[in-house]
């Protein structure tokens, strides 16, 4: 399955994960920061009264 | 005009005032970088065109915040907006100021830290010609730095992130004509790029710099 | 209807609250046959061995490393021009993407160049170019968290990123004038010139339209939460002041 990366498989493999650890870091952190805005944003609506409703 | 540059040059030579600091740091570099990397002459011969504009440089970036932020904190600022100079013309006096205060001095004393860092007989001319041209820019482009962090607490360090980076292309041309120089080669390039950029820097980052400061007065 | 309809926060919200499934999923399908077609399926260079295949992800990074900062220079001129919000808050939700791409693209560059060149690291054109490029993004999403008022911070910030786009230019021709290359010049231009060999180039472009799709998703998704973030402090202040 995996294809012959020669000598050269530890550059390749460590680029390819680096780069989707990267991004998946990069999307964890956004999502996560969406979650814990929303949250307290949906919080302070509810005490408020004052929500959009604009999901 | 006038007034605002005799009151800054005033402010800055007084005791405590700051002046001379810059000087004293660019000695320093020029002490430090020997004992860092050896006193071998050949080797300080080739690097000196560069540790001498990098000195210059973080010479610079050491007074910048004084530019505006004393001012910022007792009101003066907020008189110079509502004043009829404009705050563009402020920006420039006050980066003038800044200029006749640090990047002049370095630049005349440049040639004596050069023979420190064994800078070849050559190069201490346009040494001197690239900082002359160079450090304005320095001044005006540490003002527009100055102005986005006035109204920070502790904006110095983010200054020095904000600034040095677009210091960048005034020390590559600089330090070039200062090697290529030393080396008894054509400057024209290096020379005629320094000085665009500083003449494109003094004429439109004062803008710049009187936007972002009000942008913090308000 | 005109696209400044969406500088209005709550057309943006309800627009994009429909759109991202579709542009995320679009993403997942162009970067999942990409890098798969390109890791997998695609043979070694005669030159560079497997190595090749790190294309697929350096090239992509590296185009939106730069297309970010574009976005952020335009979305700032409207921010600063127009006052719409939205657009201050993209160009900030922008930033750390391309940051992001900027690191993706330094790093897969040290692992190629490394049993390329011989070297992690060199003083190259563009590599130097690149670095700078991610001192700006650090400098730009620094000022962002550095300043209370979120008006103050967007102006300032607008008023960076402009001044850093025209810097950024002198530094891509100093830095050049400065040093001559190791790094190989362009070969995706159309005229096929020093053109990337066919083999590579299909599974190449899916890659980058998927990193494109990539940067859309992931700026709706952080424009909105800003948007949120906004929102909050503005009920926040009023819930003090009441």
């Amino acid at each position: 399955m995996m294809p012959d990366l020669g000598k050269y498989a530890f550059a390749v493999l460590a680029s390819y994960g680096l780069s989707i650890a990267l991004i998946a870091g990069l999307l964890a952190l956004s999502f996560w920061q969406r979650l814990r805005v929303k949250r307290a944003l949906d919080e302070v609506e509810a005490r408020t009264g004052r929500g959009t409703g604009d999901g | 005009m006038i007034a605002l540059l005799t009151r800054d040059l005033r402010l800055a030579f007084r005791a405590g005032g700051g002046f001379g600091l810059g000087l004293a740091f660019f000695l320093l570099i020029a002490v430090l970088v020997p004992l860092g990397v050896g006193p071998e002459g050949a080797t300080l011969a080739k690097i000196a065109p560069g540790i001498l504009w990098v000195g210059a440089l973080l010479a610079c970036l050491l007074s910048l915040d004084r530019i505006f932020a004393l001012d910022f904190e007792d009101g003066s600022l907020d008189l110079l907006a509502t004043s009829p100079l404009p705050m563009e013309g402020a920006v420039a006096v006050k980066a003038l100021a800044h200029w006749l205060v640090t990047g002049l001095p370095l630049t005349l004393i440049a040639p004596v830290l050069a023979v420190l860092l064994n800078l070849p007989v050559a190069g201490y001319g346009w040494l001197v010609l690239s900082l002359a041209l160079g450090t304005p820019a320095l001044s005006v482009i540490g003002a527009f730095g100055a102005a986005l962090v006035v109204g920070l607490k502790r904006g110095g360090l983010l200054m020095s992130l904000l600034v040095l980076p677009l210091y960048m292309p005034t020390l590559i041309y600089g330090a070039e004509v200062v090697r290529r120089g030393a080396a008894g080669m054509a400057v024209a390039t290096p020379l005629a790029l320094l000085a665009g950029i500083t003449a494109g820097v003094l004429a439109l980052l004062p803008f710049a710099a009187a936007a972002a400061i009000r942008v913090n007065l308000r | 209807m005109s696209i400044w309809e969406y500088a209005n926060p709550k057309k943006f919200m309800q627009t994009s609250a429909w759109a991202l499934p579709w542009v995320l999923g679009a993403t997942v399908l162009c970067l999942g046959v990409g890098l798969v077609w390109g890791f997998f399926f695609t043979p070694d260079d005669y030159k560079q061995g497997s190595t090749v295949k790190i294309i697929y992800i350096h090239v992509p990074a590296a185009m939106m490393a730069i297309n970010a900062w574009v976005m952020m220079l335009a979305a700032s001129l409207i921010w600063i021009v127009r006052r719409h919000h939205v657009s201050a808050l993209a160009a900030k939700a922008a930033a750390p993407v391309g940051l992001t791409f900027t690191l993706i693209a330094l790093v897969t560059g040290a692992f190629w160049g490394q049993p390329m060149w011989g070297t992690w690291w060199a003083w190259d054109p563009r590599l130097t170019s690149f670095l700078i490029l991610g001192l700006f993004y650090l400098g730009y999403i620094a000022l962002w968290s550095a300043v209370d008022n979120p008006d103050t911070a967007a102006d300032l910030t607008g008023v960076l990123c402009i001044v850093g786009s025209v810097f950024a230019v002198l530094s891509r021709y100093a830095v050049n004038f400065w040093s001559q290359g190791l790094h190989q010049g362009a070969s995706l231009s159309l005229d096929k010139k020093e053109n990337v060999s066919d083999v590579f180039w299909l599974p190449l472009v899916i890659c980058i339209a998927g990193f494109v799709l990539l940067f859309l998703t992931l700026v709706l998704m952080r424009t909105r939460t800003e948007i949120r973030a906004r929102r909050l402090a503005a009920l926040l202040a009023r819930e003090r002041l009441a």
